[in-house]
């Protein structure tokens, strides 16, 4: 540590005085210069033979590394890490086995459009295509999978590459990037100079939208009587929820958020349906599809969000405005279609919007208001009305008291699944980025390596990890991780000893074969006991709350496992390829005795 | 010669197959690998290449590409903006509807005795084709110009006997003073 402070008050006292005179390093110490400059002050990583030059040169650099228990953790840390702060999350990695093992977590980053820069060793440039030991050529591995990537042969391109890296993470929509650096060029000598400190500049940012084309959609919805915003991760992404909200405030329409555009609005706001999609409530989805006007600001049209494309809101006109012009007219056709930042295009709006002068106000839109309040509540009647009152502990009441009990103001970082779902529903989020989430591409083993990645980016506050059985056991070896960095995480382990969505896809979409989704698990207690966890078992609700307490009020990592009903379903649910308003809601009856049955053999095998 | 009724003819399915055929001409970074980025592009998006051609320019560290794709109009819009986010793709152009210069280079090797051989070269005559090498029982033929021309030339040799025959795949330059400047699409 006292290494650590002295590097750092070395380089603040270099920073500003002397001139930017260059010397003389090697390029694995120009890798941490370039960090320096970014001002990363955690990474990611696990070390290993072709990375080792970097790694010997770490501990001269103020930055923390978190030694991971596996590289795809490495890159969800980042990834959460990114999502929570808004910076860069940055990877390191070794050649080979080290740098294939970030594949998944790249591609998760570059499916949610996260910036992350993940640097790996590679073989010597002169053995390079020889098959060598650990040689993997992971440019073309992730050819598809990052927004750009790069491979070093020379120290003097370590600067370059890594800058640009950063550069290209952070701008425009962001994404993942790679800087593959050869042993050679980590170990050979270059000059470096420190740049002229600029402002962090967005090299990729459109420019703002015309006159013309916000006076068209205020048109468009002046000439609308249902308009409908469709608010996704956009929003988060470019520090616009500030400005989403006077939008909405002002004219008085309606939100529905997508997966990981909730926290866009507050959920608290009148104006906020919560997410729409394949599991979306009711209400939201009648609204999409009853909307005359949908405004979809920075968000994509999803398969999930959409349902059937030819039936997607079809009595609506609509706008898209989305930072990335290959996602316009990509999955719907829309009527204007614009490629800008949507903080940038909403300040625009409202700016035109406070000039014309009571040309837009929310009570213009009160009869829309009405019916969708009349939609929400017979919605929550059928729900209330079909609740079932068997007393057993289910994920969805685990949820809801996880909002009550932390006033909904945790970071929540949750897994894939179920368990996913019902957390959209359920806890209903106020502020932007307090909601990390594996959208696109839905990867399991996401939740805890992104919660330490959230944790170690927001220090102050709560953050709760909500895993199911499966998907927690894919990455539960970081447990350990977050023993050794000493942090005050919070995992909330829903088990219902299947697969759960994939069980439910089997209940309703292939007559009830529960084919390998029954899935055994260890004693998740004593597992985090053997990790260093206080951990905690609840199996009636009304155990969850005080279980919920004695988790928050321990300083360090802590795992309550939920044993809780095993064949539940998430509803409302929009069968794969169906169209939205087909939506299936729980059954008013309860489940019955076949189901119960099952649900018995497999406790047994648990 | 335009390219809209080159493609007419190029294709000789008319107007159905009018709409089909869309040329894009790229400036890309000239380093390793990014021939790679556009074609992985190109597949991943399932998009069917008709030709693809790439050299270097008269511009230092930048090459060129034309890229003709079978396509609609909407998949051509959504091709340009895919490659326009490469980052090693400085610019893009779809100008398939630009007044335009396509040319191809194709080399035939002809089975063709001394018998035929006057026949050959009347008809080589008409499409501007030249004999670059002859042997007793064959011959090459360069032949330069638009695919129509090259297709139409294939044609017509068909019938002698094409032992071998390739293609460099199109380039195209846009006609009038101003060449294929970048107009971002917004």
């Amino acid at each position: 540590m006292q290494a650590k402070s002295e590097a750092k008050q070395q380089r603040s006292a270099a920073g500003d005085s002397q001139p930017k005179a260059t010397s003389e390093r090697a390029g694995a110490r120009v890798v941490w210069e370039v960090l320096c400059e970014e001002a990363v002050d955690v990474i990611f990583g696990y070390p290993g033979g072709a990375i080792m030059p970097t790694y010997d040169a770490l501990p001269e650099y103020p930055i923390h590394h978190v030694l991971v228990r596996h590289e795809q953790s490495a890159a969800h840390m980042a990834d959460g890490y990114a999502r929570a702060t808004g910076k860069v999350g940055v990877v390191l990695a070794t050649s080979g086995p080290g740098a294939t093992n970030l594949v998944t977590g790249i591609t998760n980053a570059m499916l949610d459009s996260v910036g992350i820069v993940c640097i790996t060793g590679q073989v010597a440039s002169n053995l390079l295509g020889s098959d060598a030991f650990q040689e993997t050529d992971l440019s073309g591995v992730t050819l598809p999978v990052t927004k750009y990537n790069f491979l070093a042969t020379r120290a003097e391109e370590v600067a370059p590459m890594l800058r640009k890296a950063f550069q290209l993470a952070r701008s425009g929509r962001r994404g993942p990037v790679l800087v593959e650096i050869t042993k050679d060029a980590q170990m050979g000598i270059t000059d470096y100079a420190a740049p002229d400190m600029s402002p962090v500049v967005d090299t990729q940012l459109p420019p703002p939208p015309s006159a013309e084309a916000t006076d068209a959609i205020l048109e468009m919805l002046e000439e609308a009587e249902r308009p409908l915003i469709l608010a996704g991760h956009g929003i988060i992404a470019a520090e616009a929820s500030v400005s989403l909200r006077e939008f909405v405030d002002k004219t008085g329409v309606p939100v529905a958020s997508t997966l990981l555009g909730l926290g866009g609005l507050p959920a608290s706001h009148p104006r906020a349906l919560g997410m729409l999609g394949m599991h979306g409530e009711a209400w939201t989805n009648q609204a999409v599809q009853h909307a005359d006007l949908i405004l979809a600001f920075g968000m994509r049209f999803d398969d999930r969000v959409t349902g059937k494309l030819s039936t997607f809101a079809r009595r609506a006109r609509k706008v898209h405005v989305d930072i990335d012009a290959a996602e316009l007219n990509k999955n719907v056709k829309v009527e204007l279609p614009l490629q800008a930042d949507i903080g940038v295009a909403l300040e625009q709006l409202n700016a035109r919007i406070a000039a014309s002068k009571g040309r837009f106000t929310p009570w213009r839109l009160n009869a829309w208001h009405e019916e969708i309040e009349a939609n929400r509540r017979a919605a929550q009647d059928h729900s209330t009305a079909s609740e079932p009152t068997d007393g057993q502990l289910r994920a969805r009441d685990v949820l809801r008291a996880l909002w009550e009990v932390t006033a909904g103001d945790a970071t929540l970082v949750t897994d894939v699944g179920q368990h996913q779902m019902w957390a959209a529903q359920c806890y209903r989020l106020e502020q932007p980025r307090k909601l990390i989430t594996s959208g696109g591409l839905g990867t399991m083993g996401f939740g805890l390596p992104a919660g330490i990645g959230a944790r170690m980016g927001r220090p102050k506050g709560e953050v709760w990890i909500v895993a199911g059985d499966g998907g927690f056991q894919m990455t539960a070896p970081e447990m350990t991780t977050a023993v050794q960095e000493g942090l005050d995480i919070n995992i909330a382990v829903i088990n219902n000893g299947y697969l759960g969505m994939v069980r439910q896809w089997q209940e309703m979409f292939f007559e009830k074969r529960y084919i390998s989704t029954p899935i055994s698990a260890p004693d998740f207690v004593l597992l985090a006991q053997a990790h260093g966890l206080k951990a905690f078992r609840v199996t009636s609700r009304d155990e969850i709350k005080p279980a919920m307490e004695a988790a928050r009020a321990e300083p360090g990592p802590t795992l309550v496992e939920f044993r809780v009903e095993q064949e539940d379903a998430v509803y409302p649910m929009v069968p794969p390829g169906k169209s939205i308003e087909e939506m299936i809601r729980r059954p008013k009856d309860a489940e019955g005795g076949d189901d119960s049955e099952r649900s018995s053999q497999n406790r047994g095998e648990r | 010669m335009t390219q809209q009724t080159a493609r007419i003819e190029f294709n000789g399915a008319g107007e159905a197959a009018e709409t089909r055929h869309r040329t894009f001409v790229a400036t890309l970074e000239d380093s390793p690998g990014v021939l790679n980025r556009v074609s992985s592009l190109v597949r991943r998006r399932k998009f069917n290449i008709v030709s693809l051609s790439v050299g270097r320019t008269h511009i230092h560290g930048e090459s060129r590409m034309t890229l003709v794709v079978d396509c609609d109009a909407d998949t051509a819009r959504q091709l340009e903006a895919h490659l326009r986010k490469l980052i090693c793709v400085l610019d893009v152009q779809d100008i398939s509807h630009e007044p335009c210069l396509l040319r191809d280079l194709a080399l035939v090797r002809l089975r063709v005795g001394a018998r035929e051989r006057m026949e050959v070269f009347q008809l080589l005559e008409v499409f501007q084709a030249r004999v670059i090498d002859v042997q007793p029982t064959s011959m090459i033929i360069e032949v330069t110009g638009d695919p129509t021309r090259i297709e139409g030339l294939a044609e017509v040799l068909r019938p002698y006997g094409i032992e071998e025959m390739v293609q460099c795949g199109a380039v195209a330059i846009t006609t009038g003073t101003s060449g294929a400047a970048a107009t971002p699409i917004r």
